[in-house]
């Protein structure tokens, strides 16, 4: 059994964890949260791999500066406005 | 289990990022670019060629670079972000030529994740500090400064974290030499993820944030952080201290703004073109700025390709004005860079690169806006409108040729040449082409003339050796000699001495300044003061062979004798050696007098009974044979010595080329001091015996071997390579060195002379272009008229029969320009500006049919109705029993979701010449049609996540059978017996089994791996090559024992397994090899490169990268290379710091695949870590080094 100490000390390693990396996931992560932190990880990773960005910018006819910053932009909110947790 | 050896062919030629500095020299005008993970070092020449310096495959992701020069430096040291979660600083080591890593710092993960940083990079202008940002929060500053021995030295990193914060630009600002402060446009998602109202979201707002790394202090502090436009994407720092006001202009969606701290926004609207729709934003994508002693100006490029110049008024720190002036319009570009020199390298997103030379700097009367005319009207600013115009301000200097991207790739030999081609589609939007890839080095030819009669051989001569270029062009014919003076023009001269009523076998300067003709009758000895010495064949002999150089001749007399003369001192040729051999002589050699020596000591000999001998010139044992080589098979024709540069790592070597009477190569080794002969390779060249010309390459000594087709031999960082020369089959060719063209070859070629120099060395294609309208997306050769039939289609752009304007002709009508004054670079309107922009979910599409042999469009039809054309095939189809075209197509097509108006089937007929296209019917169906493919009379055709049998009816297609139970969205399509090979768009490939007899079409296997197919090639009728989005290339194939199931089983395996393992089929393939290319890989072809040679996979990247994969023949050979990739994973470690292991995994872990790039750095490692790898596999470095040339030689 693990005492009380060791709990605390589980759960604030868990919690610096979560502020030092961002999506690292925690048990009471709502379906949102975890689609949000996806799309984020994805467009940031369109962003970082320019021949992914050249991908886009070739489908959609726009330069890949314009396609990039589109990405970015899209991080602020990639899924939608997050439910009202209220409601349920 | 296949393994692999993949290899590439032609490095990338797209580039993410580049950067101006100082690096070899200090005033060295250079650009580093980033190829995705290749470093390249770029030079313009004093042409204004932009050369190749060096280039460094890099093994990891490289995404961001910043040059750093410490006060009072005069050179600039290189820092590059890279997905290897460390930060590298090199210099560039001029002895080596080659980057050498300074310092390399591990801060965090790997791979290019959101915040681990490396994106964003920026150094102090000042050099005392770096800035390493990610996408999101995190970011590093890096303190620089200098040790006493004035070695640079690097902190530990301090780090500037703001969680929530999402980054679209960093700098560093200029502010003299206050603390170093680093500027951010950020943006934070806190609240809105909190707020579900969607107020937060509404109300967020981008800040421009300054950190301040205090130097005192050690530590950094968010200095300053005040709301801006939020249309914000680009920041350009404005020159400060002493030489500015500081501060930054803040580039947003239509808009520039000055910002700094405690200053008033001073806000520009950025003109627009008079052409772009009021909902189209302008975005600035990139800036070069221009610093002169008393002034400065930047320049910006909008993502339509206009250039601006961008100034400032100012007086003390106080800015009252900013404007806007259009400059130029250049197709977009990922970074500019102004060179000191006047000129601009501007790395274009796609397509080829250029260089141009300022004319001007705007100071004409072009459209201008400016922050005191700004008006603000109820709707917002008022916009300020220009139309493009051709360049004026800028002019092309040099274009630098890029494949980037190349969206489908295939091998054919459709003109009926030795080898096949490459049918590439690259490009996109307006300059987009089929080019044409042949393998070899191109030869730009310079001069061509006819010759009065078939020359036997060709010399060129310097009239002193201090003299830099050559000054005569020697030709002999059968009975004659003509000798041409150069000069400005090429002209017959009399007053040489040369005699002209004999044939020349050999002309070459002599070391005291005079000339030395040999003909068959003697030697002509012409003294720089004109006297003439001769000497004569003794009684009825004559000269059959004979060589050279400047202090040794040796001539080989009709009989087998061989006479051996030296230049004395008194400048006399005085016989030194007679040697009686048993037959003639087939050929002889001595390379060139070592600098400080004063002979050459070796001479090769081959007889006609098939040996190579090497003999000394040493006078104690003069002509005496140090070794003796039989050759199998054939006589030596031609013989080379020849001495290769060594680099600082290998000492150069003395080889001894052959070329044989059945034309194979052979290459061997001299020992320098005892004479033997070692390490014997050889290389099949073509269909007649090779003759070997000397010549040289970057100042080394190099040789051309004339066969079937040239071919140029050199040497490449310590390992000598031999590549096909892509030109004219050439009779005699030599050396030539002249003004207008060093390092160029004269060369006879059916009775004309042409002087031709060697473009680009180290291209191994040589590029013919057809130009197209849109971007091209799919092609599909016609075996039976040998014509490329492909589809082009572009999205957001204005079909090419509704434009108005300049850019109303496409690029690919434009009539041809055969004034040679005009620039070889001009543009085209439509080319520089871009297509005209139509809204989003519009499209324009053309099918077109191109003939191979004359390079040229035969036919183009425009495709109506906003239609986007997808794929096409060549299809046989029963009923009118003959081969069409289908054309597969979406309309209104949109992406995120994919969404559209349903498609067609288009189905055309050749017309009678195979050279134009009617159309047969159009079938709609009731969505995109993303891949079609010819099937045993029937036409398969994947439509969304359908799959379905077509066949042939009066009025349209007639669907026979469907299967809708693919995943997502169907992208390749093959077919083999009663197998379908489907690749869809996430899920990976399908195994589909058809059964006529039921007329249904079921899965019977897939993949286990979530794979973003873009290409696959069958390679039996078990395996399918495919490659992926992120760069994966992979080979699929189905277990032995489901195959033969499958096959077995009268149910086709239907009924036993009924039911799906999974989620999926009820079969699941197994992935045999995999590797990560490190690029978008939209092209999968295979074919032998060489005559005879095995087939190779081939593979086209979207940075425009061409490589190979080559399938290993023995068990052995994969031992070899295994060990050899795994000491060398720990000998060569990569320049941006990233474990090898980990890149070629960086999705799925690399399997069965050797990467070739890296064993290939084994030439180019230290003569003692060679031997030490050597050691450990047991071989010799000689061994190592050949089995790596060998198993290049399949592919290239």
């Amino acid at each position: 059994m693990a005492s009380a100490a060791d709990r605390l000390n589980i759960t604030s390693q868990l919690e610096h964890l979560q502020s030092r990396h961002v999506g690292t996931g925690h048990p009471d992560a709502t379906r949102h949260e975890w689609a949000v932190n996806i799309h984020r990880d994805s467009y940031a990773s369109y962003v970082s791999h320019h021949p992914m960005a050249m991908y886009f910018a070739v489908a959609n006819g726009e330069s890949v500066g314009r396609m990039k910053y589109e990405f970015t932009q899209k991080m602020l909110l990639p899924c939608g406005l997050p439910p009202d947790l209220e409601e349920e | 289990m296949v393994h692999l050896y993949n290899l590439t062919l032609q490095k990338s030629s797209g580039i993410n990022a580049a950067v101006y500095g100082n690096f070899s020299a200090s005033k060295a005008q250079e650009i580093v670019v980033l190829r995705n993970k290749v470093v390249e070092l770029l030079r313009p020449d004093e042409s204004g060629r932009v050369q190749s310096v060096t280039s460094v495959e890099a093994f990891g992701i490289a995404r961001s670079i910043a040059t750093l020069r410490l006060a009072g430096a005069n050179r600039d040291y290189l820092v590059l972000g890279s997905d290897s979660g460390r930060v590298v600083v090199l210099q560039f080591d001029k002895e080596k030529n080659a980057f050498v890593k300074v310092h390399q710092e591990t801060y965090g993960k790997t791979g290019c994740r959101r915040i681990v940083p490396g994106q964003f990079l920026c150094a102090d202008p000042k050099g005392r500090a770096i800035c390493l940002g990610a996408v999101e929060k995190n970011k590093l500053v890096y303190v620089m400064n200098r040790d006493n021995e004035a070695n640079l030295t690097i902190s530990s990193p301090l780090e500037a974290n703001k969680s929530h914060t999402i980054v679209f630009h960093m700098c560093a600002l200029d502010c003299g030499l206050d603390n170093p402060i680093f500027a951010a446009i950020e943006l934070d998602y806190g609240d809105a993820d909190a707020d579900p109202s969607g107020e937060a979201v509404a109300e967020a707002q981008k800040h421009l944030t300054y950190y301040e790394l205090d130097l005192g202090l050690n530590h950094v502090v968010r200095k300053w952080s005040e709301p801006i436009d939020n249309g914000a994407n680009h920041l350009i720092p404005v020159p400060g201290g002493s030489d500015g006001p500081g501060g930054v202009l803040v580039c947003c969606e239509n808009f520039v703004i000055y910002r700094h701290q405690n200053h008033d926004e001073v806000r520009a609207v950025i003109p627009r073109r008079n052409s772009l729709a009021a909902d189209r934003g302008v975005l600035i994508v990139s800036s070069a700025s221009h610093r002169s002693k008393n002034s400065f100006f930047f320049l910006a490029q909008s993502e339509y390709g206009d250039i601006y110049k961008l100034t400032i008024d100012y007086s003390g720190e106080t800015v009252s004005e900013v404007k806007v002036k259009y400059f130029d319009t250049i197709p977009p570009c990922v970074s500019l860079c102004v060179l000191k020199t006047g000129f601009l390298f501007a790395a274009s997103e796609f397509g080829n690169h250029a260089l141009y030379q300022f004319a001007g700097i705007g100071d004409d009367d072009a459209v201008e806006s400016s922050s005191a005319s700004l008006m603000e009207t109820e709707e917002g600013y008022e916009p300020v409108f220009f139309d493009p115009r051709p360049l004026t301000n800028l002019y092309t200097i040099d274009t630098i040729d890029s494949l980037c991207p190349v969206l489908d790739m295939q091998a054919h030999n459709l003109t009926e040449e030795e080898m096949p081609q490459l049918y590439t589609l690259c490009g996109t939007g307006a300059r987009s082409s089929l080019r044409i890839l042949r393998q070899g080095i191109a030869m730009n030819e310079l001069a061509m003339s006819p010759l009065p009669g078939q020359p036997n051989a060709i010399f060129t001569v310097k009239k002193s050796s201090s003299e830099e270029y050559d000054s005569y062009i020697i030709v002999s014919f059968l009975n004659a000699t003509l000798v041409l003076s150069i000069g400005d023009t090429v002209s017959e001269v009399n007053d040489s001495g040369i005699l002209g009523t004999t044939t020349t076998l050999q002309a070459c300067l002599m070391s005291d300044e005079s000339l030395l003709q040999i003909h068959p009758g003697g030697l002509r000895h012409i003294k720089a003061d004109k006297r003439i010495n001769e000497w004569r064949t003794p009684g009825r002999k004559q000269i059959s062979k004979c060589t050279c150089n400047s202090k040794q001749v040796v001539i080989a007399l009709t009989g087998g004798e061989v006479i051996y003369f030296e230049l004395d001192s008194a400048g006399q040729l005085i016989e030194v050696e007679k040697l009686e051999t048993s037959g003639d002589i087939a050929c002889l050699d001595i390379g060139p007098v070592p600098e400080g020596a004063l002979r050459n000591r070796f001479l090769a000999m081959g007889s006609y009974d098939g040996t190579v001998r090497v003999m000394s010139l040493n006078p104690d044992d003069c002509l005496q044979t140090l070794a003796v080589q039989a050759l199998k098979g054939s006589a030596p024709s031609s013989l080379l010595v020849l001495q290769t540069a060594g680099t600082e790592s290998t000492q150069g070597g003395l080889l001894l080329n052959v070329g044989m009477a059945n034309g194979v190569l052979i290459r061997a080794t001299i020992d320098q001091v005892s004479g033997q002969l070692s390490d014997m390779r050889m290389r099949f060249l073509g269909a007649r015996a090779p003759k070997l010309v000397r010549t040289s390459v970057r100042g080394a000594p190099a040789l051309v071997a004339l066969s079937s087709r040239p071919w140029l031999g050199y040497s490449e960082k310590g390992t000598f390579v031999l590549a096909p020369i892509s030109y004219v089959p050439l009779e005699e060719v030599c050396s030539f060195n002249s003004e207008q063209c060093p390092e160029g070859v004269v060369a006879i070629s059916n009775q004309t002379l042409r002087i031709a120099s060697i473009e680009r060395l180290g291209e191994n294609f040589n590029q013919t272009t057809v130009k197209l309208r849109y971007t091209p997306r799919a092609m599909s050769a016609n075996p039976d008229t040998k014509m490329v039939a492909l589809i082009e289609s572009d999205q957001c752009t204005v079909p090419v029969g509704e434009r108005e304007g300049p850019e109303a002709t496409p690029a690919d009508e434009a009539p041809e320009t055969n004034d040679e004054d005009e620039e070889e670079a001009k543009m085209l309107p439509v080319e520089q500006f871009g297509a005209p922009k139509s809204s989003p979910g519009t499209w324009a599409a053309c099918v077109r049919i191109v003939d191979p042999k004359e390079a040229k469009s035969t036919f183009v039809l425009e495709l109506h109705k906003s239609e986007a054309a997808l794929s096409l095939c060549h299809v046989f189809l029963t009923g009118p029993n003959e081969l069409l075209l289908a054309v597969g197509t979406a309309v209104n097509l949109t992406f995120a979701p994919r969404n559209c108006d349903g498609g067609f089937i288009h189905l055309y007929r050749y017309g009678n010449d195979g050279r134009t296209l009617n159309l047969v019917h159009s079938t709609p169906t009731d969505g995109p049609v993303g891949a079609l493919c010819g099937y045993k009379g029937h036409l398969l055709a994947g439509v969304n996540n359908s799959l379905r049998i077509y066949d042939y009816g009066k009025k349209k297609l007639l669907r026979k059978v469907e299967n809708r139970n693919f995943p997502n969205f169907i992208t390749t399509l093959h077919a083999a017996g009663d197998r379908i090979y489907v690749g869809d768009v996430q899920e990976s490939i399908h195994y589909v089994k058809y059964k006529a007899d039921e007329g249904s079409i079921y899965i019977f296997a897939d993949d286990t791996k979530p794979r973003y197919i873009t290409a696959t090639l069958p390679l039996d009728y078990d395996t399918l090559a495919g490659a992926d989005k992120f760069g994966n290339i992979f080979v699929n194939r189905l277990p032995k024992d489901v195959s033969e199931d499958m096959d077995d089983d009268p149910t086709g395996g239907k009924n036993i397994y009924s039911q799906g393992v999974l989620n999926g089929a009820p079969n699941k393939s197994e992935t045999s090899a995999q590797t990560y290319i490190g690029e978008t890989v939209c092209a999968l072809t295979k074919g032998a490169l060489q005559p005879g040679g095995i087939e190779i996979i081939m593979y086209g990247t979207f940075m425009g990268g061409i490589g190979c994969l080559l399938p290993f023949s023995s068990r052995s050979e994969i031992e070899f290379f295994t060990h050899l990739e795994m000491h060398m994973r720990q000998e060569a470690p990569s320049i941006v710091g990233r474990d090898h292991m980990a890149f070629r995994s960086y999705y799925a872990p690399v399997k069965n695949v050797i990467d070739g790039d890296l064993c290939e750095q084994f030439g180019a490692l230290p003569a003692d870590v060679q031997r030490r790898i050597a050691e450990e596999m047991d071989r010799t470095p000689g061994e190592i080094l050949k089995k790596l040339e060998q198993v290049r030689s399949v592919a290239i």
